[in-house]
């Protein structure tokens, strides 16, 4: 806490409401130089709308914004980012088509003297500035092309070296695994000796004590606390963002917990020496009804293609998969799911409509059971609101266009378009990024239930709490190969660290 | 369902401007429609009558029955240049299946007039199913595809009609070309239908709502386990059996079928699609703005007859109300991301 500067950014009573909606309500917020302020919350509970209010991007609401004492009103983000405020988004802003380097200098490339972009330059300094960060990378490939986690990590270092005094961080870590992780702290604590007012939002309530000076909590678009992150504790923190004790709700997985016997159902997903150019080495494993499966590993294990073959994505260079004992080749992701396999991809850009309603979102992937020739709107938003109430997707209204949801939400409604007909083999890569402590806790007594009525399910994740909150049996996963099986046997954080 | 409501009005409650802007790319066509019959009514006693419409209404109908499967292409966020030349090969093949007058000198292949017309339907089938097989299986973009295509069919209309010229086509056909009933021509009824089932297709069937899906979010369509390969192939054959329905039926109207007679329908029908705003990039519009394209450029067309312009003049006009509507619909899409945010 560093109470002797005069805040940069103040905000007096901020309320901001979409249509008959309000996202907050009567909010004050204010941010000083060196300062980094946890931001937490329920999903929907108002932190990004705040956020995007501050960088210009919402610009009706009401209250006063003042800017170093002076009130500001923003027209657009540009009049934001003139100010001297940069953010990341909750969902990945970048241009996937261009280049690294491209999307490094977004929107000021160095030209020469003839306003020609200077491409030798900018690629070596955009290959220096995020070496600084750690990464290494080719800055002259296309960005679409890199795993999510990076090009989120690029997006990080893109606006953490803009040279914004205020830096906006919308849960910043969600696709990151741990080394990455402490590179982003390490940076920020960096930034905040340089005085720089920092903002991090984030649902890892552990990451915001550890980092931040200051912590808000939002609920149902109000501000209901603002301590010193010294001064309080994750439990009490929980109770604040809901509103009941938390203490039950999340486990620090620090210590050892036991795996239990292997389940003896049958066999759903036997997967036999696979191996994809330089992403995977012969991994072999099976997945059985009643089982979940987890598979850990850092970014860029390999995972995120294996989701992709086992869903008909990617077509494997060798080896085979065998689902229910027949050996197959998808040659499509529609050949995948006829065969009883469903996945969630770790991006919600990649598998929601975001101008479409709730409701078609939702049945998308169920239409071929409910109707032959001619669609039944009627039952499609019935089976839509089931989803709605049972995952309880706020707000529960499945004609609303999915834009408008909270992220979070969007996330459970991804999930909830395989819930009706439930598939063989589910696979979920990151099922829980993004989500509540609540909500979280939700999705876990759902794909319970979903074990317990027999399903496979693999959850592929680089967070250690997702995996060991869900799995009965884990597969460490490092560089593409399977280096290390935990089954019937204790297991913890940090063991999971050190297997891969 | 309290709630849904309330929410409902708030969505509409949230102003007049923002539902404007949303719904932009449905009232700008729709206003230009109104401006451009306005203007000509005033400039010409002869525009606004009921003769005229029917004028009107017959002269679109080819363009009409072609935009119906470009409007599937569209929505898809594709797009098919070979329908022109599609829709003139497929009027060829049905004149070259029929018996011709002695005067004409093309060796062509008489039959009864069903096969002549299954004959020219499979025709533009198949040639629908290469481009789709280019664009799904080889993975050409389709835009370089059925360039291709356009040369291609282009080249077998040469190949059939050898610089001649066929006049005769089967009874049918002739008659759905050329014949009215009730003082209503067959092709307007004809279009008629056509865009009334493309519309039904879109609007209440499984396959329609895949179409605005795969337009929408490829990805995630395929996310979601669609074939996609299939449904963009499914909308590349639509689109070529409209093409050549128009082509056919373009041929009894105008009464000959010879090589290049149907260029200008390929700019008409990508105008007609796009004028009415259906989106470039795929998902939003529909046969309804369709129609309403089809109306400002048969209007447009048509009443620039009436107000004794210079033809040389006319073509420059429609160059740039094409250009405005294009503006439009790229804006459009701007706008409604900005509304979504
Ligand atoms: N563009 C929009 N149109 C309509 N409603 C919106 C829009 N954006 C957000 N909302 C609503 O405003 C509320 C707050 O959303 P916001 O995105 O700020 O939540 P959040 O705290 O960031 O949640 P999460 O942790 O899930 O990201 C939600 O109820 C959401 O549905
Ligand atoms: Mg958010």
């Amino acid at each position: 806490m560093r109470e002797d500067r005069s805040p940069i950014l103040e905000l007096q009573g901020i309320t901001k409401s979409f249509g008959g909606v309000e996202a907050l309500r009567g909010v004050d917020f204010a941010l000083s130089p060196g300062e980094i302020h946890g931001l937490v919350g329920e999903n929907g509970a108002g932190k990004s709308t705040l956020m995007k209010i501050i960088a210009g991007v919402h610009t009706e609401f009401s209250g006063r914004f003042l800017i170093d004492g002076q009130e500001t009103h923003f027209r657009s983000a540009r009049d934001a980012h003139a100010a001297g405020i940069a953010m990341v988004h909750q969902e990945l802003s970048v241009a996937p088509d261009l280049t690294v380097a491209e999307n490094v200098f977004l929107g000021n490339q160095p030209t020469n003297a003839l306003g020609l972009v200077q491409w030798r330059r900018m690629a070596r300094e955009a290959g220096e500035q995020l070496a600084r960060f750690g990464i290494d990378v080719d800055p002259m490939s296309r960005l679409g092309d890199l795993p999510i986690g990076l090009q989120q990590l690029i997006e990080i270092a893109r606006v953490l070296f803009s040279g914004a005094r205020i830096v906006i961080l919308d849960e910043p870590t969600s696709a990151l695994s741990p080394p990455e992780v402490e590179r982003l702290f390490a940076t920020l604590r960096r930034l905040r000796e340089q005085g720089t007012a920092i903002v991090f939002i984030s649902h890892f309530i552990e990451d915001i004590l550890r980092v931040s000076d200051t912590v808000t909590v939002f609920r149902n678009g109000r501000k209901v606390a603002e301590t010193a992150s010294a001064a309080t504790s994750k439990g009490a923190l929980i109770e604040a963002m809901i509103g009941r004790g938390g203490e039950a709700l999340e486990h620090s997985y620090s210590d050892d917990l036991m795996l239990p016997r292997p389940a003896d159902g049958s066999v759903i997903l036997k997967v036999d020496q696979l191996s994809l150019a330089r992403s995977l080495k012969d991994v072999s494993f099976e997945a059985r009804a009643g089982e979940v499966l987890g598979i850990y590993g850092f970014m860029g294990c390999g995972q995120q293609e294996l989701s992709r073959i086992l869903f008909g994505k990617l077509k494997p260079d060798g080896g085979t998969l065998a689902v229910e004992g027949r050996a197959r080749t998808f040659a499509s992701t529609a050949a995948a799911r006829r065969a009883g396999v469903a996945l969630v991809p770790e991006s919600r850009r990649a598998m929601l409509f975001h101008q479409e309603p709730v409701y078609k979102n939702i049945s998308i992937s169920i239409l071929d059971r409910i109707s032959s020739l001619l669609l039944k709107p009627t039952q499609e938003r019935d089976i839509a609101q089931r989803q709605v109430e049972q995952l309880q997707i706020r707000p529960p209204v499945v004609g609303l266009d999915l834009g408008m949801l909270s992220g979070g939400n969007q996330q459970k409604v991804a999930l909830a378009k395989w819930l009706t007909y439930p598939p063989k083999l589910l696979v979920l890569c990151e099922p829980t990024r993004g989500m509540d402590v609540g909500a979280k806790n939700d999705v876990i007594n759902i794909i319970r239930d979903l074990r317990a009525k027999g399903l496979a399910i693999i959850v592929l994740s680089t967070e250690p709490e997702t995996v060991l909150s869900l799995a009965d049996r884990i597969l460490v996963l490092k560089r593409g190969a399977v280096v290390r099986e935990f089954k019937n046997e204790p297991v913890s954080k940090d063991r999971l660290l050190e297997a891969a | 369902m309290s709630s849904e409501t309330a929410l409902a009005a708030g969505q509409r409650a949230r102003g007049l401007a923002p539902f404007l802007r949303s719904q932009m790319r449905n009232i700008a066509p729709f206003l230009t429609l109104i401006f451009l019959s306005g203007f000509f009514a005033l400039a010409s006693p002869s525009f606004a009558t009921l003769d005229n419409l029917g004028n009107i209404l017959t002269q679109v109908s080819v363009t009409g029955i072609i935009a119906v499967g470009l409007t599937f292409v569209i929505l898809c966020a594709e797009i098919d240049l070979s329908v022109a030349s599609i829709a003139n090969v497929t009027g060829i093949a049905v004149a070259y299946f029929t018996l011709q007058e002695s005067y004409v000198n093309i060796p062509n292949i008489p039959l009864p007039g069903a096969a002549a017309f299954l004959l020219a339907i499979l025709l533009c089938a198949a040639l629908g199913l290469v481009n789709a097989l280019g664009l799904t299986v080889i993975g050409i973009p389709s835009f370089i595809m059925t360039l291709a295509m356009m040369q291609i069919a282009a080249g077998i209309s040469a190949l059939l009609v050898r610089g001649q010229i066929a006049y005769k086509v089967p009874d049918m056909i002739t008659t759905l070309g050329s014949g009215s009933i009730g003082g209503i021509p067959w092709i307007v009824i004809v279009a008629a239908i056509m865009l009334l089932g493309g519309h039904l297709v879109l609007t209440y069937t499984r396959f329609g709502r895949y179409v605005y899906m795969v337009g929408g979010n490829r990805e995630a369509a395929e996310y979601s386990g669609l074939n996609v390969k299939l449904i963009l192939g499914s909308v590349m054959v639509i689109s070529a059996v409209c093409s050549g329905i128009g082509g056919m039926l373009g041929v009894a109207h105008f009464g000959s079928a010879q090589q290049n007679e149907f260029d200008t329908y390929l700019l008409d029908s990508i105008a007609a699609v796009v004028v009415g705003g259906t989106s470039l990039f795929g998902g939003r519009g529909g046969i309804g703005n369709t129609i309403v394209g089809l109306f400002v450029l048969g209007v447009l067309n048509n009443g620039l007859d009436h107000v004794n312009i210079d033809s040389f003049l006319k073509i420059l006009i429609r160059g740039l109300i094409l250009l405005a509507a294009l503006i439009i619909n790229v804006y459009a899409q701007r706008l409604r991301e900005k509304a979504a945010e």
